[in-house]
Order: structure tokens, then C-alpha cells, then sequence
């Protein structure tokens, strides 16, 4: 490798970094302070609800607001008509995506799809006026199920969307066309001594986070606009809304709240460009708010998944091939993150002959948006439950057959690349050593292994550090806060200046105050936002030391920082007594002026990052009711920066999994429309579910950050699906093959097993 | 349309609101007094972030009307701490690392109190089943429930 | 002269080649190459593509240098949740 693959961090001793202080925003959160999406007002607020489609697949031929119009207290009606912009005049085919799925165009492409909102005086009003618009609705047929939808009879959404790489002859609900590998998946085949082939299905899970969508909008009549939203980017919402109301970026500020989780469900936007539309129209703030009906039916959920493995064996565990076949809905427009299934399936796994297909496929649902690590953990789940059906029938330990077959330093990923500097055997290695792995099982019960995988992200961030006159320091950044980042931007800020924690204060700026800041995704923040802010407090001591050698009259470069003081060096070394970051700054005015470091970056170089979960779980033969009895994560986080988050991270990652292994899924009727929106029956993990969730952090740190930081935010997520698949087949005796297993499942699949 | 007129106790103060009759104790705590700490995520009693005790019972405001409360006593989140001094429960919270978004923090707070005050010295599975109405999707409720227990401890040994 | 590797279904506009060579000096020059000597990547490249060179990923980075004996290879645009 031409890279000096050497860490800066190697050797570093931290002072802040690696300890568990109090996060900055705690004391608002567990007092009911902190403000989210919902809990903003504005004076003469108006409510906005939305009207949505209760079928799958529907030509709209005609909507009639004009009775709404005319009811008291009903301020403004929209429909796509009230969009500047329409199709014909956006040429970004995403974003026109976008404006179709924000309010819909001449087709209700599914159960729950926008057609009109209305901005009045209260709810009620706004709910009355509803059921006053009439929409003219020409019901089309429809498709759900992705392999149906690949059919060439199928009903289809869209024509011609699909692109060039799809062959001819196949539905139009067919949009793309993966193919990932290297080498000759055949001739690898013919060297194993064992192959096996399997069908897996997956259905469509909820981010399902606890805050519905959110926001609060106003606009005047020259088009300065504001808008408070609850959302992973407050610039992303700002690009998409100036695009879609044909305002310039500069005259829409959006101001991010507090977040009440994402998951990568809120990197786009519903509400936003409505609420704007109705203040415009309306000249009042419109406040809009999801019900939970609403968030299931209408915002992201991930795809459903039909997918084929084949791997090939040889006695001694060596992996010969690997070949999958991915196909996954993402709702009713192109885009599924079916090209990650596919690039990260074998991605743990260092493999001569490998090929991975993936096809992105549309239908009548919503459409889905971005869950961690998108793509990823449908992918993971079908090959690892091939690679456990594999050692199991040839007699092989599964965790050592993975560090057999593992992903090293240098290894060519299937996905095309070389690896750098990985973790994926130290995970599994911590997992080997680890008591659980050799605890004792009961009757009934399993234990399952998987390995886990996510690329992570950098992308475009801006961070200003301003050193107070008291010698405090205020961080302004651009990236909403989903789960502590602003605990370790501060820590980065304080170790690299040389302060305390408390001296330091994060600010999450609106879109006024910095330039662009990528959406918090991709396991980006405590990777891309850290880097930014580690170099902006470097800027920062770069002014002090320039102040202090003005002060002691010598060669800026005859001053060096060392915990939190500028001291004089080299021939003046011990010359001046070292100057303090409090005493530097109070002299602000007079050596120069007000004292600031800020760093604009498009972050690159994110390091990969994997991880190994065990699982044990007991199945009630009578009911095929799962419980999961014990579970551990090993994971790569690079550094951990506040190791309690990242462990956060690792748990909340492994539970979300839990829940989709065993009890997520969205369940349409024979209409089209969804039959479980809601929390009663679609049924996330509760706390009576779970056992504790044990965490192993492993550090091998990642080149690519002055800290040696890798994302830890999406990989937990990764292995669950396959490692409770694993660990329920174990106990059930059976091979499952779909997700959710639910008791039902389980049962039948006991059923069948017994003849 | 006519409003009811409701007088009650809030955190140990009176209040008065006027509110319509369909209008849930939720909305009336959000949108007429200002009290936007108990939280909708779901509007029929699913999640548990909109908790509050009424007559020192724990209830999911969304399932409580309005109109319903005049003469009792209710207890949210903004009451928990004493000035500035936070319950041990919102303390052991911030030493845990128990909260991630944030957004259940208040409700589970609220549930988390109201074990305590009927149970002193709850087992791991009694917390986890209390809590089993309270919907996390951050955390996994590992460290919700590690900060429980030890908040528990904390108020056994005052 | 760079060896860019190609994922599979990109290289049926490449003849069906896994690795083509092409003259670039940064990320820019490489990805304007490749789409002028190979006119079927251009879509995809409109489409969004990340670039790995020697083992890490670039978005958008123009002038990120490219050495002829960089490892490099296309990857379909790496976002995330």
C-alpha cells in the first residue's frame, strides 16, 4: 500500500478522550427542557395537516379544495398545484422523487401517499377541512411483495425509469442492476467439498424513532423564510426545500431541534416543503406534526428482501465460493440500498471467488428511506446463515472457521477495494476469548455468531471555535445531535486545546451560521465532525501562539502548545513563563483582535468497521415463542471517544436488530394498504424483552483521523438479523429462513421439521 | 364551540385551562399550559413518552382527557427535580449515559419514579417489566435499567 | 497510466473488462477519462460514484492525486443512515 499506514493517534496519551463525562445537553433532556421538533410555538400559528391516499396505486384525475377553502378558521389549501417547481422544471431525477413523494402528482403510488394539506386555525378545523376535500381517485392494481413485483405482468409504477443496466424484457418495477465480485464463483464451487444454497426473505421494518416528524414554518412575502424541524440535516433540509419552492438557500433558514431519533430515517423530507407551502400561502407559522399512523404509513421504512446464497466449502472450513442474488423493494420509487446489500454481504469474509447481484425494484409502498446501515444487515443475515448452516453440517467451530475465512489487512474485498487496517479479527478473537462463548446452554435453547460489516462516511463539514475573553470556548457545528455527539465534539475540542470539558460549550448552528454540513449519516460525526473540530482547535493555537511570541517578541515559531498554555521554545525555551489559554485570551483586543480557528472539509477517508455478536436464545417448542437469554457485542470503534455512547451505540444498534429478527414487519392487506400502523401491532423490542446487552469495545485505530476515530454508529446493526437467525435455529432444531420469526413462523417451521 | 373549564394541581400548583372536550390531558399540557416535556410519540398509549401521574398513578396523558382531571392531582416532568437539584433518578440517568435522543427520557423518568415510590427495591425483572410500557429505540434499555437499580440504591441508603 | 478497477455490471461499458487503464493525475482527471473512454460509465458517474484509492473512499474530492501505481477502484456512491 503507497499510504503511510501509520496512525497519528499510535502512542497518543488522551487526557479527556477515552473517560465517560456528563453530556453537555443532559440536564435539558431529563428535565423536560429540551426542545424537539414538536415543541416549538410561534405567535398566530396555524396547524397543517395532511391528506393521504387510502389507496396503493390510484390515478388522481381531479382534487376539489374549494368546500375546504370556504370552512371558518381554514387559512390555506395546497396541492401539488402550490409547488413552484413542478416536474418539467427539475432535472435532479432525486429530487424530483423527492417533490413526488412530498405531495403527490397525477398517481397515489401508495397507502398513506400525500394528495393536499390544509393550514388552519386548530386541529379540529384542520381535520374537519380533510374530510371536505374531495379527491377523484381511479384505482389502479397495485403490488407489495418484491419478487412479485418483478414479474413481467406486474402492475407497474413507473415506465421507463429504469436505467441502463437493466435487460430488456423485464418489468418496468425493475430500476437497476448490481453486480459486484472477482474471481470464478463456478470453478470455486467445483473445489468445495460441500455447497449449499438458500432463499431468505426479510420483511420491511420501522427506524420506527420515538419522535414523529415535526416542524414549524414562516415565510413573509419577499421569501425570507424560516423553519424549525426535527431532522439528521438542517442543510440537506434547507438544499431540498429551496429546490422544491423555488427559493434561493439564502433566505430559507433552518434551524435544527433537539432530534427524537433517526436511524437514518430523517436524512430527507415530508413535512418541510409543505409547511413552507401553507405558510407561503397562508402568511401565518404552520406547524405540522406526524401522527404515528402517519410516520408508519408515509415516512421511510427500509426495503423488503428476497434473497438467494450460495457458498461453497471445503472440509477443513476454507470458503470456496460465495455467490448471492439480492432483491429489495424500496417503495415506490427507485433506490433501495440494494448495491450495499450486495457490496457488503461477503465483506468479512476474504474470498477468491465471490459475485453479488443486486436488483432495485419498485412497488406500492412507501417509499423507503436510509436505516442504518442501509442494505447492510438483510444482506449480512443471508450469508451468515449459510456460513452457520455450513459449519454445522461439517462439524466446524463457527467462530473459527470466520477467523479462517476473515477479512485482514490488505485482503481484496468482494466489493472491489483493499482493505487498510481493519478490526474484524480482533472482534473475532475478543468473542473466542469471551466466557460466553463457551457458557453453558440449556435445553432448547442456542447460540448464534455473526459477523457484521458498514463502509462509514465522511462528507462536507464545517466547524468555528471562538475563544472567549474568559477564556471559555464555544464550538458551533452543523450536525444534529442523535446520540451524544455533542459530549465528544466537546471532549475533542478540550483534549486538543488543553481545557477542561466544561469549558467548552457545542452548539448545533443553524443553516445561517456555517457553511455545509452533510446530513448526520453514514456513521459520519464523531469521524467527520471530530476531524474538523480537532483542526479548528488547532487553528485556533496557532493564533495564540502567533499572540504570545507578539507578546514576548519572539519568532511565532519559537512557540509551542502544550496542555493549554503557549510556551516559548528552542532558543527561548524557559525565557517567559508559559502563557495560558485564559491569559491569551484576555489580551484578545489587544494583540489583534478577537481569537477564533475554524475547518471546512470535505472529510474523506472514513474507516470501514466490523463487528462479531453472540447471541443465546431459547425457543418455546409450543409456542415458537424466541427469548433472548444473553447477548455480547464486539466491535471496532477505532477510538472510543465517550466510550458510554459508543457502547449505546453498540446496544440500541443490537436491540433494533433483535426486533427486526424477531417481531418487525409491515403487513399489508390484500388492498395494498398497511394493516399494523401503529406501536400495538407493529411491536418494537420493549425492556421485559431483553436481557442486558454486553460490550466489548476493540480500538484498532483508523488512519484516517488524528484520534484514530472510526464510525461505530451503523455496524450494530449488521450482524443481529443473522446471529439471533443463527442462535433460533440452533435451539429450534430447524433452519429459519425468514424474518421476523415470529412465534407463528417458528411454530410452523417446528411443524414441518417434525413431520 | 363551548370550552369546559377545569381547575386542578399541577406539580403541586393550581391551575385553571379551558379545554374542548376532546382535547387528551397531553394536549392540554402541550399546547394550552406550555408543559412540552411529556412527549407524543404515539397518541393511544403505546409508547409511554407522554407519562404523568395522576393521583399518583402512573397514566399515559394521551389516554386521559382533558376535561378529566379537574380536582386531581397531576405530576410531570417539569416537577421531578427540586429547584436545582435533580431527583437521583434524572442524576443516575446522566451517569449512566441512559438517554440517547432523549425523547422517551421524560416519560421513562416519570414510569421510573413511580416504580420506586410503590417499590423501593425492584428486582432487574420487575424494572424491566414496569418499564415494559415505555418504548426506547436509542439504547436497548441497558443502561435505562442499570441507572434504575442504582437509583434505587441511592434512595434506599438516604 | 492508472488501473481503475470496475464493478461488474459497469463493465458492460467496458467491454466487459474488470480493470481499465486510464491517464489521470487526481480524482477529477480520472473520472473525466474514464467517462470519455468509456461513454456507458457516464451515466453512472452523473448518478453519484465513490472513488477508493489505496483502500480509502473519496466522494467529491477533485484533486485528490492519483499515482499510477494507486490502487483504485469505483464503487457506486457510499452514503449512510
Amino acid at each position: 500500500m503507497a499510504r503511510d499506514d501509520k496512525p497519528e493517534a499510535e502512542g497518543r496519551v488522551f487526557k479527556i478522550v477515552g473517560t465517560r463525562p456528563i453530556r453537555p445537553d443532559g440536564i435539558d433532556k431529563v428535565t423536560g427542557r429540551a426542545r424537539f421538533g414538536a415543541d416549538m410555538s410561534a405567535p398566530g400559528m396555524l396547524v397543517g395537516l395532511v391528506l393521504r391516499s387510502p389507496h396503493a396505486h390510484a390515478r388522481i384525475r381531479g382534487i376539489g379544495t374549494a368546500r375546504a377553502e370556504a370552512l371558518t378558521g381554514v387559512k390555506a389549501v395546497i396541492t401539488r398545484a402550490d409547488f413552484a417547481l413542478d416536474s418539467g422544471d427539475i432535472d435532479d431525477d432525486d429530487l424530483r422523487d423527492i417533490l413526488h413523494n412530498v405531495m403527490a402528482h397525477d398517481k397515489a403510488l401508495y397507502d398513506g401517499h400525500a394528495v393536499a394539506a390544509v393550514a388552519a386555525v386548530s386541529a379540529p378545523v384542520a381535520r374537519r377541512a380533510l374530510a371536505l376535500i374531495e379527491v377523484d381517485y381511479e384505482v389502479l392494481p397495485h403490488v407489495i411483495d418484491v419478487d412479485e413485483a418483478m414479474k413481467p405482468d406486474a402492475p407497474v409504477l413507473h415506465q421507463g425509469r429504469s436505467d441502463e443496466t437493466v435487460p430488456a424484457g423485464m418489468s418496468a418495477n425493475v430500476m437497476h442492476r448490481f453486480e459486484f465480485g472477482h474471481g470464478d464463483v463456478e470453478a470455486g464451487f467445483a473445489e468445495a467439498d460441500v455447497v449449499i444454497e438458500r432463499s431468505f426473505r426479510t420483511a420491511a421494518t420501522h427506524q420506527g424513532y420515538i419522535e414523529p416528524h415535526a416542524c414549524l414554518a414562516s415565510m413573509g412575502p419577499d421569501g425570507q423564510a424560516d423553519l424549525w424541524c426535527c431532522t439528521q440535516g438542517h442543510y440537506m433540509v434547507r438544499n431540498t426545500c429551496a429546490g422544491l419552492l423555488g427559493l434561493d438557500a439564502s433566505q430559507l433558514k433552518v434551524t435544527a431541534s433537539e432530534i427524537g431519533g433517526g436511524f437514518g430515517g430523517k436524512t430527507t423530507v415530508f413535512l418541510e416543503p409543505v409547511a413552507l407551502a401553507l405558510a407561503r400561502k397562508s402568511g401565518r407559522p404552520v406547524k405540522m406534526v406526524m401522527s404515528r399512523d402517519e410516520v408508519l404509513r408515509a415516512s421511510g421504512p427500509t426495503s423488503s428482501t428476497s434473497i438467494d446464497v450460495k457458498i461453497g466449502m471445503k472440509r477443513d472450513g476454507a470458503i470456496t465460493a460465495g455467490w448471492a442474488e439480492l432483491r429489495y423493494q424500496g417503495g415506490a420509487f427507485p433506490g433501495s440500498p440494494v448495491q450495499f446489500g450486495a457490496m457488503s454481504c461477503f465483506a468479512a469474509y476474504d474470498l477468491k471467488n465471490v459475485q453479488a447481484i443486486g436488483w432495485d425494484v419498485v412497488a406500492n409502498r412507501p417509499k423507503q428511506a436510509a436505516y442504518r446501515a442501509p442494505g447492510a444487515p438483510m444482506g449480512a443475515y443471508a450469508v451468515e446463515s449459510v456460513v452457520d448452516e455450513l459449519c454445522e453440517k461439517l462439524g466446524l467451530d463457527r467462530l473459527e472457521v470466520r477467523l479462517k475465512n476473515a477479512s485482514r489487512d490488505g485482503t481484496k474485498a468482494a466489493y472491489g477495494p483493499r482493505f487498510g487496517r481493519i478490526g474484524l479479527t480482533a472482534t473475532l478473537e475478543a468473542a473466542k476469548a469471551h466466557p460466553h462463548y463457551t457458557a453453558p446452554l440449556g435445553p432448547n435453547q442456542g447460540r448464534g455468531v455473526a459477523c457484521g460489516f458498514w463502509f462509514n462516511f465522511g462528507g462536507d463539514t464545517c466547524v468555528t471555535l471562538n475563544v472567549n475573553a474568559d477564556g471559555t470556548v464555544g464550538l458551533s457545528e452543523g450536525n444534529p445531535d442523535i446520540g451524544g455527539s455533542r459530549a465528544a465534539m466537546t471532549m475533542m475540542a478540550a483534549e486538543e486545546l488543553g481545557i477542561p470539558y466544561e469549558r467548552v460549550r457545542t452548539t448545533i448552528a443553524d443553516t445561517s451560521a456555517l457553511g455545509q454540513n452533510e446530513v448526520t449519516d453514514g456513521s459520519r460525526v464523531t469521524f467527520a465532525v471530530g476531524l474538523a473540530t480537532i483542526k479548528a482547535a488547532r487553528a485556533a493555537i496557532t493564533v495564540m501562539c502567533a499572540r504570545a511570541a507578539k507578546i514576548w517578541g519572539i519568532d511565532e515559531d519559537a512557540v509551542v502548545w502544550e496542555d493549554g498554555h503557549a510556551k516559548p521554545a528552542g532558543p527561548n525555551a524557559g525565557q517567559f513563563p508559559p502563557m495560558s489559554l485564559a491569559e491569551i485570551a484576555a489580551l484578545y483586543a489587544n494583540t489583534g483582535g478577537p481569537i477564533a480557528g475554524h475547518h471546512e472539509v470535505t472529510a474523506e477517508g472514513a474507516g470501514v468497521s466490523f463487528a462479531t455478536h453472540l447471541v443465546d436464545a431459547e425457543v418455546d417448542p409450543e409456542t415458537g415463542a424466541v427469548t433472548i437469554l444473553r447477548y455480547t457485542v464486539f466491535q471496532d470503534a477505532g477510538k472510543a471517544v465517550h466510550p458510554a455512547y459508543v457502547e449505546g451505540q453498540f446496544q440500541g444498534g443490537a436491540v433494533q436488530g433483535i426486533g427486526w429478527a424477531l417481531n418487525e414487519e409491515y403487513i399489508y392487506g390484500a388492498d395494498g394498504r398497511l394493516q399494523n400502523p401503529g406501536f400495538l401491532d407493529y411491536r418494537i423490542p420493549v425492556a421485559s424483552d431483553l436481557p442486558m446487552i454486553d460490550t466489548v469495545i476493540i480500538e484498532v485505530a483508523n488512519p484516517g483521523h488524528p484520534y484514530g476515530v472510526r464510525g461505530v454508529g451503523e455496524t450494530s446493526i449488521v450482524p443481529p438479523l443473522a446471529a439471533v437467525a443463527n442462535a433460533v435455529s440452533a435451539a429450534a432444531g430447524v433452519r429459519l429462513t425468514q424474518l421476523p420469526m415470529s412465534p407463528p413462523k417458528v411454530l410452523a417451521a417446528i411443524d414441518a421439521a417434525r413431520g | 364551540m363551548t370550552q369546559i373549564h377545569v381547575s386542578t394541581t399541577i406539580n403541586g400548583d393550581a391551575v385553571e385551562f379551558l379545554c374542548e372536550a376532546q382535547e387528551t390531558l397531553l394536549d392540554v399540557l402541550r399546547d394550552r399550559l406550555g408543559l412540552t416535556g411529556a412527549k407524543e410519540g404515539c397518541g393511544t398509549g403505546d409508547c409511554g413518552a407522554c407519562s404523568v401521574t395522576l393521583d399518583k398513578r402512573l397514566v399515559c396523558s394521551c389516554l386521559v382527557l382533558g376535561a378529566e382531571v379537574e380536582g386531581r392531582e397531576i405530576t410531570t416532568i417539569e416537577g421531578m427535580a427540586d429547584g436545582e437539584i435533580l431527583h437521583p433518578l434524572q442524576q443516575k440517568f446522566l451517569e449512566h449515559a441512559a438517554l440517547q435522543c432523549g425523547i422517551c427520557t421524560p416519560g421513562i423518568l416519570v414510569a421510573a419514579k413511580a416504580l420506586l415510590e410503590k417499590n423501593p427495591d425492584p428486582t432487574e425483572t420487575e424494572t424491566r417489566y414496569w418499564l415494559a410500557g415505555n418504548l426506547c429505540r436509542c439504547t436497548g434499555y441497558d443502561k435505562i435499567i442499570r441507572a434504575v437499580m442504582d437509583a434505587a440504591e441511592q434512595m434506599r441508603g438516604a | 497510466m492508472v488501473r481503475v478497477a470496475i464493478w461488474g455490471s459497469l463493465r458492460a461499458a467496458t467491454g466487459g473488462r474488470a480493470e481499465v487503464e486510464v491517464e489521470a493525475g487526481n480524482l477529477r482527471e480520472l473520472l473525466d477519462r474514464l467517462a470519455e473512454a468509456h461513454p456507458g460509465i457516464r451515466p453512472q458517474i452523473d448518478r453519484g460514484v465513490s472513488v477508493v484509492i489505496d483502500g480509502l473512499v473519496y466522494n467529491d474530492s477533485w484533486f485528490t492525486p492519483v499515482r499510477p501505481d494507486s490502487e483504485v477502484v469505483l464503487l457506486p456512491r457510499i452514503v449512510g443512515g
